[in-house]
């Protein structure tokens, strides 16, 4: 042990070195719920945050480390959990890359992934997300939860190939009611922080586990991707004999195409995502398998505004046998959920104040979920933020629908050093 | 053999006495000029601090290494990694500028590890807030003006541009000052349509580096706002031997030494 601590020690040192760098942010942000909701606090996000940002840069590695601290007085959850992100520490990064060969790379530890080509729709990346920190108003990049994985990217001539193992497996910060009401259909409402859910967490290492393959070229800017999963659904969609939520076995295969066009950007994706507890769709309490695909657009209408528009689908597989085998009493969804989004971006004062607006709207579930924003940059070290989110639906289990009592506005302030 | 051999140093005489005294041609000094600003050497490398001062006062500072590489047909490649202020602090922006078609331009968000797209967009848009334009950080293509040579005196060349598409800009021409001896572009002045000057653009030091001459200091002021932003290079160093490898995903993920 004492030797592989003092052989770490001097590569790092051996290495040419361009030292430490320190820095990080402190954000305070405040949200309220723009009307009553029975099961929550009116107070949605009340909290302090400061983030550490420590790495160390040589030609033989790269050590990341980032940290916040959080205390939060609107919080129903108060227990240390790294997983779910609750308590006083949120570790975001501790992470070490190294270049063993000259054509692999390979990042160890915790680690923020993304890959994909959508605008806050994700089909082939499953890595988790946290939907809580997206809803209150926390700063977007919140909305990728880390993941302790092992991360393998080989650089052959002819594509680049990530392999990532994830040996314990990573759920969404899901929607589970301390924060966000949200519809159960077990319950038959919404549900809110007094409704304990009870999910089986499938904590195993090594056996209860995520693979993540990507294989990726860049034509010309043309980029090409294909992409497969091997893991769980991320959110606990699931319902076993004892009337626990859990994850049930997924796996995905998908495909992007990204590149220039017409003046802007487009971006095609697709995936199919297999059910594997319920190949046939006839099991009510796991999810059928899909087909997801999404077409995007984005360019500059005029000099500093641009506006991006996607179309979502997700296609039920058996969707016969899903209505026929589903337990009278709940509503059934739809076989297809269409869902278009828009975001229009204006930058003023010299880039200093950006406007912005996000929309999802399902014209399918008869839904929407609006996230205006406005970012002003004080100075170097100073931003500040308002913002809202805002959930609108005609039925109370869709999916953005399930949360318009949830409808909140925020303002925050953040010295970055 | 004689007279072959006559021949041939008269055509050699004839050629270099023609390269003198024919005088270069509008279009001729542009492309110079544009070769001596954005493609000098292989590759490239600087440290770049930009220091945005707005007409109150209140200042902003930016700074950034820079990667360029050239390649054969006259495509290239940038990578710009921020190092302050800190909210942009390890963010990367990588840049193919295509001869005759779009760029293709990604932002690295480290936060995220997100590789982003982002659309081609008007060149004539402030880089990073400051008084300069994408179109003064990568070059404006000789292709998109009228070049006109004004005024010849024993320093520089003055040189009229008028946009063959006055709608794709917002000046209405510009006029830009050609040092001859090193062919590098020392003020820029840009005329709005009622024919005033709003928009200015200097080299304020030139040194050679490398056999190269080399802007050290810039200014861009915006003389209707007020604001002026001036860039400071340091560590100019060219033929380093980039990879054009550096200019991918890979090395966003994993930025490469030499921005350090």
């Amino acid at each position: 042990m004492k030797h592989w601590v003092l052989a770490l020690v001097l590569v790092m040192w051996a290495s040419v070195a361009w030292g430490w760098q320190l820095h990080g942010f402190v954000d305070g942000r405040s949200g309220m719920r723009l009307q009553d909701d029975d099961v929550e606090r009116q107070a949605i996000l009340n909290e302090l945050r400061l983030q550490l940002d420590l790495n160390h840069m040589s030609d033989l590695a790269i050590w990341q480390f980032r940290a916040d601290l959080v205390g939060d007085e609107a919080v129903g959850e108060s227990e240390q959990d790294l997983e779910r992100g609750y308590g006083v520490l949120d570790l975001r990064e501790a992470n070490v890359l190294l270049t063993p060969f000259y054509f692999l790379d390979v990042k160890l530890g915790r680690q923020i992934l993304t890959w994909g080509t959508g605008d806050l729709l994700f089909i082939n990346d499953l890595f988790p997300k946290d939907w809580q920190s997206f809803f209150i108003g926390r700063d977007v990049e919140y909305l990728k939860a880390p993941s302790d994985a092992a991360m393998f990217s080989f650089y052959p001539s002819w594509a680049n190939v990530d392999v990532i193992y994830v040996p314990q497996f990573d759920a969404d910060r899901y929607i589970s009611g301390e924060r966000i009401s949200y519809w159960n259909p077990m319950l038959g409402r919404r549900a809110g922080a007094q409704d304990e859910m009870v999910v089986d967490q499938r904590g195993d290492w090594f056996s209860e586990d995520e693979w993540h393959v990507r294989v990726s070229r860049n034509i010309e800017g043309i980029e090409l991707a294909a992409y497969g999963y091997d893991g769980y659904w991320k959110s606990p969609q699931g319902v076993d004999a004892l009337y626990r939520s859990y994850f049930p076995k997924l796996r995905v295969f998908g495909a992007s195409v990204r590149s220039s066009f017409a003046g802007g950007v487009a971006n095609v994706e697709t995936g199919y995502y297999d059910s594997r507890e319920d190949r046939r769709g006839d099991d009510p309490m796991v999810p059928n398998s899909e087909l997801r695909a999404l077409l995007g657009y984005e360019r500059e209408i005029v000099r500093n505004f641009s506006a991006a528009v996607q179309y979502y689908l997700e296609y039920m597989q058996d969707y016969s046998a899903y209505r026929r085998t589903l337990p009278t009493g709940m509503n059934a969804r739809d076989e297809d959920r269409h869902v278009v989004t828009l975001r229009l971006t204006r930058q003023l004062l010299n880039q200093n104040l950006e406007l912005s607006l996000f929309t999802y709207w399902s014209p399918s579930d008869r839904d929407s979920y609006l996230r205006p924003h406005v970012k002003y940059k004080a100075s170097d070290a100073i931003s500040l933020y308002l913002g809202a989110n805002l959930f609108f639906g005609d039925a109370p289990d869709t999916f953005f629908g399930q949360f318009e009592n949830n409808t909140n506005l925020y303002a925050g302030m953040r010295y970055s050093f | 053999m004689n007279s072959a051999r006559f021949s041939i140093v008269t055509l050699v005489v004839l050629l270099l006495m023609a390269s003198v005294s024919y005088a270069l041609t509008a279009d001729e000094i542009i492309d110079k000029a544009n070769q001596a600003s954005y493609y000098a050497g292989k590759d490239g490398r600087a440290m770049v601090k930009m220091t945005i001062t707005a007409k109150g006062g209140d200042v902003r500072i930016r700074e950034f290494a820079q990667l360029r590489y050239n390649e054969e047909n006259g495509d290239q490649k940038f990578y710009t990694y921020f190092k302050a202020p800190a909210d942009v602090y390890k963010m990367a922006y990588l840049v193919w500028k295509n001869i005759g078609r779009d760029d293709d331009r990604w932002l690295w968000l480290p936060a995220l590890n997100l590789k982003k797209r982002i659309a081609p967009g008007d060149k004539r848009t402030s880089f990073v807030g400051s008084d300069f334009l994408y179109e003064d950080v990568s070059g404006r293509s000789p292709e998109e003006d009228v070049h006109t040579l004004q005024e010849e005196t024993d320093r520089y060349y003055r040189i009229d541009n008028v946009p063959k598409d006055p709608g794709s800009v917002e000046f209405s021409h510009y006029v830009v000052e050609i040092n001859k001896a090193t062919f590098l572009p020392m003020i820029a002045r840009y005329y709005d349509h009622s024919g005033k000057i709003y928009r200015e653009v200097e080299a304020l030091k030139v040194e050679e580096i490398q056999g190269f001459p080399t802007v050290l200091v810039s200014e861009a002021r915006d003389l209707v706002s007020g604001s002026v932003t001036r860039n400071e290079f340091s560590e100019v160093q060219y033929d380093i031997g980039l990879n054009s490898r550096i200019f991918t995903e890979r090395f966003l993920r994993r930025p490469p030494r030499e921005v350090q």
